[in-house]
């Protein structure tokens, strides 16, 4: 029986419940002993110049090493901004701030301690003076108005522009019967994993590098490190620990990586840094942090006919992945619609916030909640079942390849039976009918059932480069097996579900498969994990791997048997070849290893990205008094192709529905007019704890890609994507009676009271 | 100051710093490092321990308040090799991703059992409603506390 579908239990947890994981702050190791501790002084202010800091007091201070500020580091140059071509290269934010800082926490100085409680006590004594500067927060502000210019030698705080707004067709919208329009909030939010960052570095006497960093892929952090430090990559080792979750925001190295790194060189000696989560909150990459304007165009009887997206996306201050995002959103904002016409445009601006990078789903999430409200305030105003909108204006079921006008090749999808799977699933009309009741009764808590259908891209977004991935299998003579991947888990269960896919081949137990990653010495090349790809290209690549190994061993052990390859075959319960119709001449795969090493390393290259889609429907109670939210059921209806592990697949998509439905009603970064962060802690940011979701109720749906041997699509990040604009449609459902139409996210109670209060006379119920 | 307190069973004397958090001397002064810390205002549990039996987060106590005390961690929990009911479900119910928060959420779910060994789903998600998890959703994390309810009553 194939092991391929079924629930197996995850190889790694033992360890991890027991001892814990050994995440970067855990690790203990020979080279690291001795190692001195890094803090960082950061900036209290959003936008100032650097007038001078004074580093005498710290210096002085028990257990201080050593402090250094930005002009120690004045032969390094600054992070530059990914896609060159699209970003504008000026924009670059120095290891240290030097003359300018930009956001509150960008690093200054470092003070170096014997002891990490020193560090934390010799950093208040760094004195900077700052000369304040107008703090440019609001993003439209930044682009159309600017208090400041944040890089003045840019002339502009544009730092990319997508599509040509002055193209734009004045007459898209023309023949429609009714046309809507909303300007509405994608807001920022924290990625918030629960291991903050962290390094710990050492040089060895030949001059290499040795630096653990929580990260999703050795390999790009090592490209990312060599070029803040400039460095020949030859030189450095990146090991990558356990990873207590990433979400995106731990693609590559921040400065804060380089510098620690830097002052374990300066100093001769090994240096640790692991992040408290204040400074996580101001100085990881946030995610979203986009202003959308939809426009919606149609018929009464509830075709939609011409849709346009324009969006402006706060990169923060620094241009970093976050500048990029508006490419993927529009990439994917007519998501699963036949929409005759459409367009969409996109500025990125910097402002004096944290830079904003991927957080699940990066620029897919925003797409689908641009449009899924679209669809809904296109509903309401034709009066219309949301439902039926959008069984109205879905692709009909293809298989072959459809390109959309943006670009995007969609390998298959059949968005109407994931629609109808889910409302039946769900029960879509007594809940409807459960809903009048309440109406008709003018129930104080009302019902509301939101709907978000998606078509997402996995596996070819530019986060993880090129679709292909490395696999290297090899049996041992002990007859146990080892993979190295270059794909990088960090919560996602690669141990268990790799060595299922090589156990299927090669007959060896899931546990005698040993699964590594995340050694750049081991495993030069690789594209991480990010963008749903692991499965689909590095999963695979261990399955083609396996199948290779298979074929030299096949050479090899006819050789040994004196037979014709062709006439073996493979016993997987005994991990052997043997002679058909002979079981008696039989030779296993460890012999074979004894023999000669017996391991095939192999590249898949897949023809293009994957897109998964599917339907979330979610319901709620809203309290019309007090405008609190209850998020009662969520259902889902995820189509990523075939499911490897049932146990693990629906774990990704629970995870991601928690967080799609905490930005809905729960989570946003806020900051005051001046640009002091308001949510820096776990105490002001309100992180999604278990009172505030319920048990999610998942429904099969499994149609196989033919991009790939598995038939696998990616599964990370459909939560977010779907359940974000199910939970905000379902909440702004509950009060579509009372006239409200919109109401941005986070849903909060002041929001959801605010809402009614607006709703314009005549239309209360 | 010296403490002399049991951490795993063990008896311990350590001379810290009055300041030392707890979490902290559990993990340099013993070397115990599954309780992690995840945050600075003892918002989201990745470091709770037992101490006498009830779940405490050990980065809002000081090493020399648990003098006397009986400290008992994830390594503490699984014994003579055999994983302890609640962490064999949460491996059965998937309870874990990342692993970050689960030592400690394992922890605080030994700990609301020894309390309420009986939970309802309601019940479990308001006991565990101190501690974060950015990975699961805290389905199965729920899962895992109320089959690990049913097999420790069997």
């Amino acid at each position: 029986m194939s092991i391929l579908g079924t629930r197996v239990v995850r190889t790694e947890d033992p360890g991890f419940l027991t001892t814990g994981a050994v995440y970067t702050d855990d690790v203990v190791d020979e080279r690291l002993a001795g190692a001195c501790h890094v803090f960082f002084v950061r900036s209290p202010i959003a936008h100032a110049r650097i007038t001078a800091v004074d580093t005498s007091a710290a210096r002085e201070a028990p257990g201080v090493i050593a402090v250094f500020t930005g002009a120690d580091l004045a032969d390094l140059a600054p992070l530059r901004p990914p896609m060159p071509d699209l970003v504008d290269g000026r924009m670059a934010q120095p290891l240290l701030a030097r003359d300018v800082v930009r956001y509150v926490g960008e690093p200054v100085a470092v003070v170096v301690t014997e002891d990490p409680y020193q560090g934390e006590d010799a950093a208040e004594l760094v004195s900077a003076d700052y000369d304040p500067l107008p703090a440019v927060v609001d993003m439209t502000a930044a682009a159309d108005d600017p208090p400041a210019l944040l890089f003045p030698e840019a002339g502009t705080n544009v730092t990319a522009t997508f599509g040509d707004a002055a193209a734009l067709q004045p007459g898209l919208f023309d023949g429609c019967e009714v046309v809507v329009s909303r300007t509405i909030v994608n807001q920022r939010v924290a990625p918030a994993p629960m291991e903050t960052r962290a390094a710990a570095a050492a040089w060895g006497d030949d001059g290499r590098l040795t630096a653990w960093i929580p990260n999703q892929g050795a390999q790009g952090t090592k490209g990312a490190l060599a070029a803040m430090l400039a460095l020949d990559p030859s030189s450095l080792r990146i090991i990558t620990p356990d990873v207590g979750g990433a979400f995106g925001a731990k693609f590559g190295a921040d400065p804060e990586h380089a510098v620690v790194c830097w002052v374990a060189r300066q100093l001769g000696r090994p240096a640790r840094w692991s992040e408290t989560r204040t400074e996580n909150m101001v100085a990881m990459t946030h995610g979203r942090a986009q202003l959308q304007t939809i426009t919606i165009g149609g018929w009464r009887d509830g075709t939609v006919t011409a849709y346009r997206l324009e969006i402006l996306q706060d990169s923060g201050a620094y241009p970093r992945f976050g500048a990029f995002l508006p490419a993927l959103t529009i990439l994917m904002a007519p998501g699963p619609y036949a929409i005759g016409r459409a367009e969409a445009v996109a500025r990125s601006v910097v402002t004096n916030t944290t830079p904003v990078g991927a957080y699940r789903g990066a620029g897919r999430p925003e797409a689908t909640a641009a449009v899924e409200r679209a669809i809904d305030l296109f509903a309401a105003e034709i009066g219309r079942d949301p439902a039926e909108v959008r069984r109205k204006n879905l692709l009909p079921r293809f298989t072959e390849p459809h390109r959309t006008a943006f670009g995007a090749v969609y390998d298959s999808g059949d968005y109407v039976t994931a629609l109808d799977a889910a409302l039946d699933a769900a029960g879509y009309a007594s809940l409807r009918e459960e809903q009048a009741r309440r109406r008709d009764a003018g129930d104080v808590t009302q019902l509301g059932i939101g709907l978000a259908s998606y078509v997402e891209i996995t596996g070819g977004g530019a986060e993880s480069g090129a679709p292909r991935e490395n696999a290297t299998v090899e049996v041992h003579p002990d007859g146990s097996a080892t993979i190295l991947t270059g794909t990088s888990p960090h919560g996602q269960g690669h141990a268990t579900v790799w060595a299922m896919l090589a156990s299927e081949e090669l007959g060896i137990p899931v546990d005698r498969i040993t699964v590594k990653w995340g050694d750049t010495d081991l495993i030069p090349e690789g594209g991480g994990t990010g963008g749903s790809r692991s499965l689909q290209q590095g999963g695979v690549a261990v399955q083609q791997a396996s199948r290779e190994l298979l074929d030299v061993a096949r050479e090899r052990a006819a050789a040994m048997l004196e037979a014709n390859p062709a006439d073996l075959v493979f016993e997987p319960e005994r991990s052997a070849f043997e002679v058909a119709g002979d079981p008696d001449a039989a030779v296993p795969l460890a012999t074979l290893a004894a023999e000669e090493r017996l391991v095939v390393r192999t590249v898949f290259i897949a023809p293009g990205a994957t897109f998964p889609f599917g339907t979330h429907v979610a319901v709620v109670d809203v309290d019309t008094e007090t405008g609190k939210v209850v998020l009662r059921r969520v259902i889902t209806v995820d189509d990523a192709g075939t499911v490897i592990n049932p146990l693990l697949a629906e774990g990704q998509r629970h995870g991601g529905i928690a967080q799609g439905a905490a930005q809905a009603f729960l989570e946003e970064v806020i900051y005051d007019a001046d640009g002091n962060p308001l949510t820096a802690t776990f105490a002001d940011y309100p992180f999604l704890s278990a009172t505030e979701v319920p048990s999610f109720e998942l429904a099969d749906m499994a149609t196989p890609t033919s991009y790939n041997p598995l038939g696998v699509k990616g599964i990370g990040e459909a939560g977010t994507i779907g359940a974000t604009p199910a939970v905000q449609n379902a909440i702004i459902d509950a009060l579509a009676h009372l006239g409200v139409r919109h109401i941005d996210m986070p849903a909060s109670p002041q929001r959801v009271w605010q809402a009614l209060q607006d709703v314009p006379a005549g239309k209360d119920a | 100051m010296r403490i002399e307190l049991t951490v795993n069973g063990a008896r311990r004397s350590d001379e810290v710093e009055p300041r030392l958090l707890l979490v902290h001397y559990l993990r340099e002064r013993c070397g115990l490092r599954a309780a992690n810390v995840g945050c600075d205002t003892t918002s989201c549990g990745a470091c709770t321990v037992l101490v006498n039996g009830r779940s405490v987060k050990s980065c809002t106590m000081l090493a020399v308040q648990a003098a006397g005390q009986e400290i008992t961690t994830a390594e503490g929990l699984a014994a003579g090799g055999e994983m302890h009911p609640v962490q064999e479900a949460f491996r059965q119910q998937h309870g874990l991703q990342c692993g970050f928060c689960t030592p400690g959420m394992v922890m605080a779910a030994t700990g609301l059992l020894a309390e309420n060994p009986h939970p309802t789903e309601t019940e479990v998600r308001e006991g565990l409603e101190g501690n974060f998890c950015r990975c699961t959703g805290y389905h199965n994390i729920v899962r895992a506390v109320l089959a690990a309810a049913e097999t420790m009553s069997a």
